[in-house]
């Protein structure tokens, strides 16, 4: 069974549609790309699946492990293990991170009636994580984002990943704000994550960040459809050639 | 019109307690000559006024004309059942390592009180002993209060009893000190008291002020007060925690006094009454003294919650800082009025305020109503207010991390009101609100 399967998925924003017909087959351990330029409807897709409230489904469906994720709302969704790496992580004063995280941890376990992490397993666990990433103790003790960098916050967002074990990961822009060395910190954090039973998708404008998350498949999106799908080396073409040729086929 | 008006007003003003009150509770009320005189001008004051109502503007969003309409009678002296039922009720509410001074139905209850082994640093008595054979100064000092606020003026006339503490000089005194006032809600009635304590030069004492009723009281009414001296270089922390009857009412006022690097921290919580004013003026006398003034209000159904603040900094190099927040549910209505005053001798004064509101129904209501009037040129004053619903974006964030909805609420809530709840210095205290918060957060879901 596949992980995810969007089929002939149409979405409304206040009367206005973003996408019209999109689909889209994940499976486990796959790795896909979308790329388009903006307003392709790449991030309205992201929080679709996630469900975002604002956005109204007139047609098609979402199936995630062959049930129907649109009946679900997002705290089910993530108890099933959708993950949204989102754009721009918000920032919540007086949440202090560790809490946030074993809050959402047991959450979700409960949800899926698992009993609650212990506290000393739970703090080793957060540890071990965020030593990997390069994110220092004084941080999990600020309110979640609080005051933290763009790296920062990208890097929070890859720790809640790593800890919460999705089986879909939807990376939503992760490269935007992130220098170099910023962005390496956190495809390095991504590429450990990938696994046989994992599957990710990745929402990228550039090129540049599938050198570091190399994908499987790369899909073109354009007005509000996949107009294009292939290998890796389709990112390439796109580079070199641009989104133009897309814009007017759609 | 007018004429009319103020026709009404008069006929009210006369009605709103029994004329009488002071006869039939006579034997119930202490104090003889002086006091009875003061206590004889304070009634008039009141009638002369009536019950405030919103064309007075210190009482503008809470008309107790409307939401009280008028004055139960006085409590009977509590009998054995009524101490029992009070009992009950102090079980749950009981501090762990506070001493506890217990009034039920306005009248203190030695047998559910802890006033053996004070030692030398801390005298206890009761207003009642105080008023009738108390010494002139401090019976001077329990009626310093003036009789310009109807309320007051009322509260003066009939105080039956309260908590009279003095800490001596230098005493540190190490456990929190907890009046209890308990309705033990034998039938509607009012309670009348007033307490006060005087903190000695360079003393500290935390005071914790508790408003509960028995499970059958339901609409009773609160008439309470406090006077509170702090001495040089001494330190008073005051916690208050209305957690009435959802009928109830509780009308209460504070007077405070700071001398010179004085330091008063006061944190309050309101849960519970239906209809509750608190009205505190706080005088800074004495130079480099500070003052936090914070507070939490989750209110909903009909409840309505007013704290009305009058900060007086007289004096120069003072700071004070006020932070209130509330939370909305239903018909839910918060009042906040910060006045604060600059007098032109208190230069170099840092006086913050900001409130901010949580609605979280659209029939909610949340009013602000900031006053700074500063005379002194070098100072830093400021105020802020905010009312607004839960972050949407910061709601999705949380769910599509796991969280329910009331789960991701109720964590956004804490948060909010945490910044109050903060500022309580005694960790045991600080607990103590925020598992209050926590338990309104879970009867909401």
């Amino acid at each position: 069974m596949s992980l995810l399967e969007v089929k002939n998925l149409q979405v409304r924003v206040e009367e206005r549609e973003i996408l019209h017909g999109l689909s889209l087959t994940v499976n486990p351990g796959e790795v896909h790309a979308i790329m388009g330029p903006n307003g392709s409807g790449k991030s309205t897709l992201s929080h679709v699946i996630a469900g975002k409230p604002g956005y109204e489904v007139t047609g098609g469906e979402i199936l995630f492990k062959g049930e129907d994720l649109l009946e679900m709302s997002p705290d089910q969704r993530s108890a099933k293990g959708v993950f949204l790496a989102f754009q721009y992580p918000v920032e919540i004063p007086g949440v202090a991170t560790m809490t946030f995280l074993r809050t959402a941890l047991n959450a979700q376990r409960k949800a899926r009636g698992e009993s609650e992490f212990s506290t000393p397993d739970f703090l080793k666990k957060v540890r071990s994580v965020a030593a990997s990433l390069n994110i220092p103790q004084d941080m999990l003790r600020r309110g979640v984002n609080v005051g933290f960098s763009g790296g920062e916050k990208k890097r929070n967002e890859i720790l809640q990943m790593a800890l919460f074990e999705p089986s879909l990961c939807i990376l939503d822009e992760m490269d935007s704000g992130l220098d170099i060395d910023a962005l390496r910190v956190a495809a390095d954090g991504v590429n450990a994550l990938r696994s046989p039973d994992r599957a990710m998708v990745v929402i990228t404008h550039y090129q540049r960040l599938l050198n570091y998350i190399v994908p499987d498949f790369v899909h073109v999106m354009s007005k509000g459809k996949v107009v294009k799908s292939g290998g890796k080396e389709l990112a390439l073409e796109l580079e070199a050639s641009g989104y133009a040729q897309f814009e007017d086929a759609a | 019109m007018n004429v009319v008006l103020a026709k009404t007003e008069t006929a009210h003003a006369k009605s709103d307690i029994k004329s009488d009150i002071l006869a039939v509770a006579r034997d119930r009320l202490p104090g003889t000559g002086k006091v009875a005189d003061l206590r004889r001008q304070a009634l008039e004051a009141h009638e002369r006024l009536g019950l405030p109502h919103r064309r007075i503007e210190d009482w503008k969003y809470t008309d107790l004309r409307v939401l009280m309409r008028e004055v139960l009678p006085l409590a009977g002296a509590p009998d054995a059942a009524a101490l029992k039922r009070a009992a009950a009720a102090l079980k749950l509410h009981a501090i762990a390592g506070a001493r506890r001074v217990v009034l039920v139905d306005g009248v203190f209850a030695p047998s559910l009180s802890e006033t053996s082994d004070l030692g030398k640093d801390i005298g206890i008595r009761t207003l009642h002993e105080v008023l009738e054979a108390g010494d002139a100064a401090l019976q001077a000092q329990l009626f310093s209060p003036d009789n310009s606020d109807a309320m007051v003026a009322l509260n003066s006339a009939m105080m039956t009893d309260g908590i009279v503490i003095e800490v001596a000089d230098n005493a540190v005194v190490p456990r929190p000190l907890h009046i209890v006032h308990i309705a033990s809600g034998a039938a509607p009635a009012a309670m009348f008291t007033r307490s006060l304590i005087r903190i000695g030069r360079h003393a500290s004492a935390t005071l914790v002020e508790s408003y509960i009723g028995a499970e059958d009281a339901k609409a009773y009414q609160v008439h309470d007060s406090l006077i509170v001296a702090i001495g040089d270089g001494a330190r008073l922390d005051h916690v208050r925690l209305i957690e009435d009857s959802r009928e109830a009412f509780n009308i209460s006022s504070a007077v405070v006094t700071l001398g010179a690097n004085a330091h008063f921290n006061t944190f309050g919580m309101n849960t519970g009454s239906l209809v509750s004013r608190y009205q505190a003026v706080i005088v800074v006398a004495g130079e480099g003294s500070r003052v936090e003034t914070n507070g939490v209000n989750l209110l909903n159904g009909r409840q309505h919650a007013d704290t009305t603040l009058f900060l007086d900094h007289a004096v120069p190099n003072c700071s004070s800082n006020e932070i209130f927040r509330a939370v909305l549910d239903d018909r839910g209505h918060s009042v906040f009025q910060g006045r604060i005053i600059v007098r032109p001798k208190a230069q170099k004064t840092a006086a913050k305020m900001m409130t901010r509101a949580l609605l979280l129904s659209d029939e909610a209501e949340a009013d602000n109503k900031p006053e700074l009037e500063i005379f002194a040129d070098d100072v830093t004053c400021g105020h802020g207010a905010t009312t607004g619903a839960l972050d949407d974006s910061l709601l999705f964030y949380l769910r599509a991390r796991g969280l329910p909805e009331k789960e991701a609420q109720a964590l956004l809530i804490l948060a909010f009101v945490g910044e109050a709840i903060e500022s309580i210095a005694n960790d045991a205290l600080r607990e103590l609100a925020s598992l209050a918060a926590q338990r309104w957060l879970a009867a909401r879901s």
